[in-house]
């Protein structure tokens, strides 16, 4: 363990600090719109670490997901949603010290965990592409959670748009 | 030979879904419960891409991460959805006031 650090493990150490430092961010601010941005940090820093665990394909689908959908999504409820003045103190926490307690039991359980565990660990292998291996894998032995997950996204685009309807609407279609 | 190995990868999915946890349990605004949510699941799949990497090289971790990602992308468009209606009707996201079904 006194071998000098590589470039990956630099690589590694800042986008863990990136992640963890962003998600807290977003954890603590007080501001809602501030959290949101700072949701872009780690979702681009687990992308990262996704990449440095040969995960290629997941990575980019990480980014295109979740930092071009699920984060403007949440931009969007966040202006539609509650007045943008009060934006400074729109997220309010609750129970601090019951919150802050199971946290720490939590953390500390955690990690103990994750250092003392005995995994059964293989040498990782060169880095190689995956995506073509993915798309076999989805259309064969994955293929039928593969195809129930097109009828999930089906009922959620219907019930989204049925639930965010507004009330005016319903009056004029009657 | 780098010295980063499964342990590293664990401990930062441990402190994310720590502080998803946490998030979900203090905060009051509906969005920010949403928040601590995908915290949770971004750490769910880091766990699940480190195990696959370390123990076997097999695809299988990447295309659980895949669906997790799918279903973590309806589950915002479902939720945000709520909310919005929820802010219609009551004029409020706080999720301590939304207590109408409260006996």
């Amino acid at each position: 363990m006194n071998e000098p650090l590589t470039l990956v493990d630099l690589v590694f150490y800042g986008v863990a600090a990136l992640t963890v430092l962003s998600g807290a961010y977003a954890v603590f601010s007080g501001n809602i719109v501030r959290a949101v941005f700072s949701l872009m940090g780690t979702f681009f820093g687990v992308a990262v670490l996704y990449g440095l665990l040969a995960a290629d394909f997941v990575a980019v689908i990480q980014v295109l997901v979740y930092v071009g959908g699920i984060l403007v999504l949440m931009l969007f409820a966040v202006m539609l949603s509650g007045n943008i003045e009060t934006a400074a103190r729109s997220n309010r926490a609750g129970s601090i010290i019951l919150g802050g307690l199971v946290g720490i039991v939590l953390l500390l359980f955690l990690i103990t965990l994750a250092v003392q565990g005995p995994w059964i660990q293989t040498d990782p292998e060169a880095y190689r592409a995956t995506t073509a291996s993915i798309g076999k894998m989805l259309l064969g032995k994955a293929l039928l959670p593969f195809e129930l997950l097109s009828v999930v996204l089906l009922g959620v685009v219907i019930g989204a748009v049925v639930i965010a309807r507004s009330r005016k609407s319903e009056e004029a279609d009657s | 030979m780098s010295h980063v190995g499964l342990e590293h990868f664990l401990v930062v999915g441990a402190i994310l879904f720590t502080l998803g946890i946490v998030c979900v349990l203090t905060r009051r605004n509906a969005v920010a419960v949403l928040i601590g949510i995908e915290l949770i699941l971004n750490a769910a799949g880091l766990n699940l891409i480190a195990f696959s990497r370390y123990g076997g090289q097999s695809l299988e971790g990447s295309v659980f991460v895949l669906f997790i990602i799918v279903l973590a992308a309806a589950e915002a468009a479902v939720a945000l959805a709520l909310i919005l209606a929820i802010q219609r009707r009551l004029k409020t996201v706080d999720v301590d006031r939304t207590d109408s079904l409260k006996g």
